[in-house]
């Protein structure tokens, strides 16, 4: 036999067969390589005149000309890294292949971690020209932020892998029906992520709200960076500890959602 | 020692609800051997299949694997053992030879290189490796998908009307290559075919589904004898325009 016959709990070189499936995916599609890049270089464009405008007549954003720049790369970071996730993970259920994947010895968690990586390598190809140009464009270069910079873009892509890892337990139960799910779910984090305000605006009930929530941390963090040169030790704990209680609460909810699609039969239709 | 069957199936049983689509199936499948799983559309041979493999959880009753208890072990016994079904697409942008580059490192073959260029060989496959899985005709999907279902070298292949679409030379090629794959490799098939002819030629014995459960088996030869028919198709009518099934049957074939 040419396969291997004594099989391990993990296996990297499953993990790398499902990355390589949507590399593949990725490579055959240039406009999809576009798409990727399209949203995070226009939001960028488009806050960049923003501060340009408000630099003159704000003193807020006149102190950190690059708050509202950081702040939209930083959230196309958490966006991308959910999408990316997810938007893989639908390309099983239009392609009806979860029931050819789950015959091997492919593991839920294995696909997870291809997931994972995938969503990795599909936000540094959308969000690293957008920082590209914003140097030439408006002046300013996101990487002088440093290490920083660093622990900010791996929270925020946690955070959204959890969400990811929701939805697509969610889309498991649903089919293509919930694929909306994909594209809206991760705006409900915008207004109490403290993306271009800081956490304090909100009412002190929706400050309850995102302060349970590990986004917030890294916004008010970019703020500390920005506005007072100091990396907060405490805001990254806090993202850390909650992005760790997210990252189980999606991985219990995708396993649970395995088990029951494996009850009700859901691996063999994909569809809607 | 004596060998473990490749497939022991004991009382399985699925339900949905109020719907029961398989009902206390037993059977067993001897290493080495072909097994045909017949019946009309709904009788639930998709369904036992879809238990065997893992795919769907049982509501009662236990299936073992190559010795391995599938509902326990299933990660022990899936590097082992393959499916093909026209049912259950490969990704349609992938090229073909992308498709079974992925299948051969999930079931981490050895040599994915030189197993493809051997399955490309034996199933014809050479002049479609650079196409888009999209883009084949119902028959050459029917081709790749077997191909995919034979990179591990599987002890027991689980094949869904593996001859469906294909026209009666490239349907034929099929059936001898799966008689020479049993006899090479000592693999072991089940068969759920709509192929009366396929199965009288590949099997050694037939399961007779009707309704979720299992009405008759038997060697083809011995149910056709049976039944006083003339092959295997007419006994399979017989079966399937019986109300009560075989067991309304006249005593001849009851006995």
């Amino acid at each position: 036999m040419s396969a291997r016959t004594h099989p391990h709990a993990f296996s990297a070189r499953r993990v790398f067969a499902m990355v390589l499936r949507y590399w593949y995916l990725l490579r055959g599609s240039w406009p999809r390589i576009i798409e990727l890049m399209y949203w995070p270089t226009i939001q960028m464009i488009m806050w960049g005149f923003i501060t340009l405008h408000l630099r003159d007549t704000s003193s807020w954003v006149a102190d950190a000309a690059g708050v509202l720049l950081t702040g939209v790369l930083l959230w196309d970071i958490l966006f991308r890294g959910q999408l990316g996730y997810t938007l893989s993970f639908l390309e099983e259920l239009y392609s009806r292949n979860l029931g050819q994947l789950f015959v091997s010895p492919l593991r839920p968690m294995e696909m997870v971690l291809a997931l994972m990586t995938t969503s990795l390598l599909r936000t540094l190809i959308g969000i690293i020209p957008a920082a590209l140009l914003a140097i030439p464009l408006f002046a300013w270069n996101v990487f002088t932020i440093g290490l920083p910079l660093v622990a900010f873009f791996f929270m925020l892509l946690v955070t959204g892998w959890a969400i990811g890892m929701a939805v697509t337990a969610m889309l498991l139960r649903v089919g293509l029906g919930g694929e909306s799910l994909a594209w809206f779910v991760i705006f409900l984090l915008i207004p109490v992520s403290a993306v271009y305000y800081p956490a304090d605006v909100l009412p002190v009930w929706l400050q309850w709200i995102a302060y349970s929530l590990p986004p917030v941390y890294v916004f008010e963090g970019m703020r500390a960076v920005l506005f007072d040169g100091v990396f907060r030790w405490d805001y990254f704990a806090a993202a850390f500890a909650l992005n760790v209680v997210l990252m189980a609460l999606g991985a219990a909810a995708f396993l649970w959602s395995f088990q029951v699609a494996r009850r009700r039969g859901l691996l063999l239709q994909g569809g809607e | 020692m004596l060998r473990t069957p490749a497939v022991k199936v004991e009382h399985l049983t699925k339900r949905y609800g109020a719907v029961t689509a398989v009902n206390d199936v037993s059977f067993e499948i001897a290493r080495g051997s072909c097994v045909g799983l017949l019946g009309g559309n709904g009788a639930g041979k998709t369904t036992t299949i879809a238990m065997i493999m893992g795919l769907l959880l049982p509501s009662a009753g236990r299936i073992e694997v190559l010795g391995e208890d599938m509902l326990a072990h299933r990660f022990r016994v899936l590097p082992r053992i393959n499916f093909s079904s026209p049912y259950m697409e490969l990704p349609h942008r992938l090229t073909v030879a992308e498709n079974l580059r992925i299948y051969a490192e999930l079931y981490e073959v050895s040599n994915p290189k030189a197993r493809i260029a051997e399955l490309a060989d034996t199933l014809d496959l050479g002049p479609l490796l650079t196409r888009p899985a999209g883009r084949l005709s119902a028959g050459q999907k029917t081709r790749v998908g077997l191909a995919k279902s034979l990179l591990n070298d599987p002890e027991f292949l689980a094949l869904d009307e593996p001859t469906a679409s294909l026209d009666p030379d490239t349907a034929d090629r099929i059936r001898g290559y799966l008689e020479s794959y049993r006899s090479d490799s000592g693999g072991s098939i089940l068969l759920a075919s709509h192929n009366m002819a396929e199965v009288e030629r590949l099997c050694d014995e037939v399961l007779m589904m009707r309704s979720g459960t299992i009405v008759d088996r038997g060697a083809p030869a011995d149910l056709i004898e049976r039944y006083g028919r003339k092959n295997l198709e007419e006994v399979f009518l017989d079966i399937a325009r019986t109300p009560g099934g075989a067991n309304a049957l006249p005593a001849q074939a009851a006995q």
